[in-house]
């Protein structure tokens, strides 16, 4: 073996040894801070982020859910009318709104606006002392600074994916009813009997657990960065790319597990569902 | 000017030694610090000043030997017991550290709050008493970090060590970046802290002037780059008159090199001040 392919083989390996290394750090870190759940969070720390992560997020969200309900139908439209079924349109918008495109949009949107600027925020205070201080004053920085971002994200993106749901039926709605003048009422009851309470069930679980790992993930990177303006923007970038990445591995693995427990509750497929199917 | 319980060692170094990735950072350090000495920590940058500072709090763990307080040691202490340690501390950053997101005056409640079972009012009347006590005004209370120079945010970040009572207090660059005034200022205030509280303090400097001024002892460390094997890593333990009488050419280029660049940035001074 010529020492060139070594050393790209010993490089390799660190590269390998070091991606282990890191999750193990971050589970560990994920592990305490989820051990911290049982005492309250320290008093003032809830509301202001629960205030940026939900009110501050409803506009980004409302819109983006609206346009991505918008431009689902201004692609399919062509291809449903050509089948002389333009009157179905409703139905796909609607499906991959609540099933996949609400909840993963919400998500991204989440991990774009507050779990970047959280990996910033605690990358500045790990690099100005301030988590320090926060020891020295005998105060877990875990239970202080991760705990309530934790918790806010989990218990607000539902909210959120409710939101861009909403919207994103209504965005495909008005394009099709108002633009491509598809009636109203026929759009609205061939919607009706597809969306199962299934459906919206697993649409706002599904969003817990991207909720879970932004928080968790901004937080690693910003709790771990390294010293000056150019740690803290990697933290930034980081947390972003990584919670982007882990929201749609998860969201495979929580769909294929979803899809499984269905089956084996429903083998026969015989589903509760909103209105007549 | 020692305490009446001076020579009963409060903190203790044995063969302590830190490492990072690989890189020796402090190195067999030994020595004991008494109750109530002010001990001054000289060096030039990167030999390890802060990292002992951490080392003493257990912000950091030695990688080998002993930190001992009170005579128990930092890793026999489950995280509890650690915790109860160090609000025995005080610490003052080097950049202060105050909180950001909170007022002055929620930064020097904040030790209050999160261990006391003071109310509201009480917790008022300690923080205005400490933020007297450092020489600043009523009104800054409302004000946010950001709002505050450099010296403001180091004397708001001693009120805020100051607030529960610490017995060791740890001053990290305490006058780094301010200007004569203000050096002089936060040198008085250490005297200060010490004169009014049986405090041992622990002060990490590169300013000879807070040297003169407030240490009891001197010690001297060299970054372990510039030492061969096996020589010990402090380069100097004594008082202050021993250490401008040292012979060691090392302490004497770094008294001398500070020195010289105090004179020079005096000048500096006088010379911007006629300009003006």
């Amino acid at each position: 073996m010529s020492e060139a392919l070594r050393k790209e083989l010993r490089s390799a390996l660190n590269k390998v040894s070091q991606a282990f290394d890191g999750l193990g750090d971050f589970t560990i870190f994920s592990a305490l801070s989820l051990a911290t759940i049982f005492k309250k969070p320290s008093t003032g720390t809830m509301i202001p982020i629960c205030f940026r992560v939900g009110v501050q997020s409803v506009p980004v969200v409302a819109i983006t859910g609206m346009f991505i309900g918008m431009v689902m139908a201004i692609q399919v439209f062509s291809q449903f009318q050509s089948l002389g079924m333009a009157t179905q349109i409703g139905q796909i918008i609607n499906v991959s709104v609540i099933k996949e495109l609400g909840p993963v949009l919400a998500a991204t949107m989440l991990a774009g606006r507050i779990g970047s600027s959280m990996a910033a925020e605690l990358a500045t205070m790990r690099v100005t002392e301030q988590v320090d201080a926060l020891i020295c004053l005998g105060v877990n920085p875990l239970h202080y600074l991760v705990l309530p971002r934790v918790l806010a994200c989990v218990l607000l993106i539902p909210i959120l994916t409710v939101l861009a749901n909403f919207m994103g039926v209504f965005g495909g709605s008005m394009v099709c009813t108002e633009i491509f003048k598809v009636d109203p009422y026929h759009y609205w009851q061939n919607s009706r009997g597809h969306i199962q309470i299934w459906d919206l069930s697993v649409g706002l679980i599904k969003p817990i657990f991207f909720g879970a790992a932004i928080a968790l993930i901004s937080c690693h990177r910003g709790m771990n960065s390294r010293a000056g303006a150019e740690g803290v923007g990697k933290a930034a970038t980081s947390a972003f790319v990584w919670s982007f990445m882990s929201i749609l591995v998860l969201d495979f693995f929580l769909a294929l597990f979803f899809n499984n427990l269905h089956q084996a509750i429903w083998p026969d497929n015989s589903i509760k569902t909103f209105g007549p199917k | 000017m020692d305490s009446p319980s001076a020579n009963q060692t409060f903190l203790s170094l044995q063969n302590a030694g830190i490492a990072f990735n690989g890189v020796d950072i402090l190195r067999n350090i030994n020595f004991d610090i008494p109750k109530g000495q002010t001990l001054v920590v000289i060096g030039e940058s990167g030999c390890g000043k802060t990292v002992l500072l951490k080392l003493l709090i257990s912000l950091l763990q030695a990688s080998t030997g002993k930190v001992l307080f009170d005579g128990q040691d930092w890793c026999a202490l489950d995280d509890k017991r650690t915790n109860d340690q160090r609000l025995r501390f005080g610490f003052l950053f080097q950049g202060a550290a105050l909180f950001d997101s909170l007022t002055v005056f929620d930064n020097v409640a904040f030790g209050l709050r999160a261990h006391s079972k003071c109310d509201e009012k009480e917790i008022e009347k300690l923080v205005l008493m400490r933020v007297k006590e450092v020489g600043m005004k009523e009104s800054v209370l409302g004000k946010k970090p950001a709002e505050l120079s450099g010296g403001m945010k180091k004397r708001i970040g001693l009120a805020r060590a100051l607030i529960l009572n610490p017995e060791v207090m740890l001053y990290d660059e305490p006058t780094t970046g301010l200007d004569p005034i203000m050096t002089d200022v936060i040198n008085e205030l250490i005297l200060q802290t010490r004169k009014t509280m049986p405090v041992t303090s622990i002060v990490v400097t590169h300013e000879m002037r807070t040297v003169t001024k407030v240490a009891d002892r001197v010690i001297m460390f060299s970054p372990l780059s510039r030492l061969k094997p096996n020589e010990p890593q402090v380069i100097f333990d004594g008082t202050t008159d021993q250490l401008f009488k040292t012979a060691d050419q090392r302490v004497q280029q770094f008294i001398h090199g500070e020195a010289k660049e105090r004179t020079q940035d005096s000048d500096h001074n006088a010379h911007r001040d006629e300009a003006s």
